[in-house]
């Protein structure tokens, strides 16, 4: 019943190739754009912006980097967090050294030199594969949080290597800081998520997304047909990287406000973005987007059922949590290994013939 | 623009709560590699509030509300419960952590919601011409320092020239706090400090260890919090590092941090801000809250030592909430009221004998210059075999002459980084 293609004609391959060729789809997104943008600002409260829908929209885009990285380029990265960071502290010191930059540019800065940063520790990628890669990798995450750590002039010496985000405005409206409004720090990252999902999608089915996909599937024959691997492994480092820094520039200066390097960005939360993109499914968008949504949203809503809703000890619902938090990751990967993308796809199937199924 | 905002207000406003009783919402942590000193703070500030409600009929006649929330030390989880607890006309909070304190300064001076970090934090919060909303009474880090590095001064006759001292510390915003004091005090007694950093969180100690017994101090200063602390004594042990030469903060001698390593512990000494003897208000909360079946814990912990900083937190908080309803002449109070409280809070001794807890804290009073009290800490030892801490010493006074400009610097650097004007006239 939905999702049928019947009696929607392409008549130009324009429009055979878009994102979302069945009608039905095409109108859900521009639906949901239209609420996210139109409605949820009105609405949204202090709770709901900064307990869950930021995280969702700033995780959504780390996925989203790595997925490029991990998805789409087939090179396994447990960095995540130490590139979130330097997209943090480059966020910090821009914002530091040029209080007139806006912060729009800073973000997108910050970005630009945890590119940098993760093309030189792409390098190695050339010639180490697979687990050893991820090895090298996790050097890069522990290098990179020892130096924040180490060296004062990150953090602008002050007494206990804590970085804050001054206040910052966009068209007069506060996204940093504390004076921040809910409706504008969200509408700031929504904003910078679905410009990085567009140019995600788009860099993906062109020329260069298929050079890493074709990199992914078997590096030798990629090699052979043409694919340059330095420059596909050394763009998709480049790509991801700059994704994750303006992630991790939005999770200091508009999330947090206020980070400690070793807490925020540590080991776990490579893992966690490594999960989200494994869960949501590799090598898809909307797959990041529910791996991110999965792992954010899932333990907030637990909390509130369980200590909210059931009235339980804290402590006991906690732990709680990981149980079922852990149960439904391993649920989930049994069910469809292939993540919830893939999930997702199934479902569609179905509702396309639902309900007569024969 | 205006349009939304309006709106937003809108909603905030209509969102706002009806007081019906005082909100202390408390950001505990049960889980996690801190759990074990987070539990017993947890313990002791909500069974006091209970005491309150159970033994008095609440405070000033309304009755007070604890809404727990679990954030396992981690600053994420912590805004999430700052965001979830503030619209219930939370009147104070204290996170027990101080990475979400660096998170929540900014956001409870817009809020206009009081926060106190007593004994943790950010130190320079003490000047409340700069920091309106944060209060660190009775004492801080830097007094912590102050106090350690005079006791030992004491204990070699007033003289520190010539040795060296080590900081074993957190790599976190908690355990660098202290290092700028310890150097400028270093410069000041003529003592060698070497500073040795422990990643969170902190099972891994050995080439830590390996460095101290090479490098044989003569003391060793350790700001350590969570699993740290049992680790840091067994390898003390192991390398026989002498144990009354090893001094931890207060945040870094209660019993679970001891109790691992056995009789080698023994001798081991660290800081407190409040002294730890069995209360007569322990026998009230024993009687009035835990046979009542109303204890947070299992109450297992009454008496111990974070228990009793958590009850004194609580006691605190309770005192400032009298005497805000003093100031404003009604019961029902609210987070600016209670700031104003918390601003005008005096601990005399007779107070402190009438609360049921005499000699537990030094006297103090707060201003709006002075938002960190007096800042008096004192020594205490653990005794393996009674399985006690004695106190050593009576409260040390810190010295004021390092801290003071540190503080002032600190808190203006702060002020011109965020544009406020210091100011004690509003």
């Amino acid at each position: 019943m939905f999702y049928r293609e019947a009696g929607d004609f392409k008549s130009s391959y324009r429009s055979d190739s878009q994102t979302f060729p069945i009608a039905f789809d095409r109108y859900r997104y521009y639906a949901l754009l239209v609420f996210a943008i139109g409605v949820v600002p009105f609405i949204v409260d202090d709770y709901w912006a900064n307990a869950v829908l930021l995280p969702f929209l700033i995780w959504s885009i780390a996925a989203i980097g790595l997925n490029i990285l991990t998805g789409y380029c087939g090179q396994v990265s447990l960095g995540t967090g130490g590139f979130m960071a330097v997209g943090a502290f480059a966020c910090y010191k821009l914002m530091t050294a040029f209080p007139g930059l806006n912060i729009v540019f800073v973000v997108l800065l910050s970005g630009g030199v945890t590119a940098g940063v993760g093309v030189l520790f792409g390098l190695p990628s050339l010639r180490i594969k697979g687990f050893y890669l991820a090895v090298a990798t996790l050097a890069a995450q522990f290098f990179l949080v020892w130096l924040f750590n180490r060296v004062p002039w990150f953090y602008n010496y002050s007494a206990s290597g804590q970085i804050s985000a001054p206040e910052r405005t966009v068209f007069g409206a506060a996204v940093t800081g504390a004076n921040a409004q809910a409706w504008a720090s969200y509408l700031f990252c929504l904003t910078f998520l679905i410009a990085v999902a567009w140019l995600a999608r788009n860099l993906t089915r062109g020329a260069v997304g298929r050079s890493w996909m074709a990199i992914r599937d078997m590096d030798i024959a990629a090699e052979i047909i043409g694919v340059n691997p330095l420059r596909a492994k050394l763009t998709a480092f480049a790509a991801s990287s700059f994704l994750v820094g303006i992630a991790g520039a939005l999770f200091f200066s508009v999330y947090l406000g206020a980070v400690e390097v070793g807490e925020a960005f540590g080991i776990n939360k490579s893992f966690l973005v490594l999960f989200m993109v494994i869960i949501g499914g590799l090598g898809s968008i909307f797959g990041s987007l529910a791996g991110a949504a999965f792992m954010v949203l899932l333990p907030v809503f637990l909390k509130n059922v369980l200590v909210g809703g059931l009235g339980w000890d804290t402590a006991l619902a906690a732990h709680f949590e990981l149980v079922l938090v852990g149960g439904l990751i391993i649920f989930f990967l049994i069910v469809e290994p292939h993540g919830l993308a893939r999930l997702w796809e199934l479902t569609k199937e179905k509702l396309r013939l639902w309900p007569f199924p024969h | 623009m205006k349009k939304v905002t309006t709106l937003a207000l809108g909603a905030a406003l209509a969102a706002g709560p009806a007081f019906a009783d005082l909100v202390f919402p408390d950001l505990s942590y049960r889980t996690g590699p801190y759990a074990a000193g987070g539990i017993p703070f947890s313990d002791g500030y909500q069974d006091y509030f209970s005491l309150v409600n159970a033994r008095d009929g609440g405070i000033g006649g309304v009755m007070a509300r604890v809404i727990e929330c679990e954030t396992a030390y981690n600053t994420e989880k912590g805004v999430e419960c700052y965001e979830a607890t503030k619209g219930e006309g939370a009147l104070v909070y204290q996170p027990l952590s101080t990475g979400i304190t660096y998170q929540l300064i900014p956001k409870v001076q817009a809020d206009g919601i009081p926060l106190h970090t007593m004994g943790y934090g950010r130190t320079s919060a003490a000047n409340g011409a700069v920091f309106s909303n944060v209060f660190n009474y009775p004492a801080n880090y830097w007094d912590a320092a102050s106090v350690a590095i005079s006791y030992l001064s004491d204990e070699n006759g007033g003289d520190l020239t010539g040795k060296k001292i080590t900081l074993l510390y957190h790599n976190s915003a908690y355990g660098k706090e202290p290092i700028r004091t310890l150097e400028e005090l270093a410069a000041k007694h003529g003592y060698e400090l070497t500073t040795i950093a422990v990643d969170h969180p902190g099972q891994e100690q050995g080439s830590q260890w390996l460095r101290i017994r090479r490098e044989r101090p003569d003391y060793v200063i350790m700001w350590g919090w969570g699993v740290m602390n049992q680790v840091a004594i067994q390898e003390a042990a192991n390398i026989r590092f002498p144990m009354e030469n090893f001094i931890g903060n207060w945040w870094a001698g209660a019993e679970h941090d001891v109790t691992p390593a056995g009789d080698a512990a023994n001798g081991y000494k660290s800081l407190n801000m409040n002294k730890v003897v069995d209360y007569p208000v322990f026998a009230e909360i024993r009687s009035l809250v835990a046979d009542a079946g109303n204890a947070a814990g299992d109450g297992s912990n009454i008496g111990s030592v974070l228990y009793t900083r958590g009850m004194y937190a609580a006691m605190l908080a309770v005192e400032a909430a009298k005497t805000a309803q003093e100031i404003h002449g009604v019961a029902d109070i609210d987070a600016s009221m209670m700031r104003d409280g918390m601003e005008a809070l005096e601990m005399t001794a007779a107070k402190m004998e009438a609360l049921g807890v005499p000699g537990i804290g030094p006297e103090f009073s707060v201003s709006c210059e002075n938002h960190g009290g007096s800042g008096l800490g004192l020594v205490q030892q653990w005794d393996a075999t009674a399985k006690v801490w004695n106190p050593l010493t009576d409260f040390i006074e810190p010295d004021n002459e390092i801290i003071d400009p540190l503080i002032k610097a600190d808190s203006e650097a702060f002020a011109a980084e965020n544009g406020i004007t210091p100011s004690c006239d509003g």
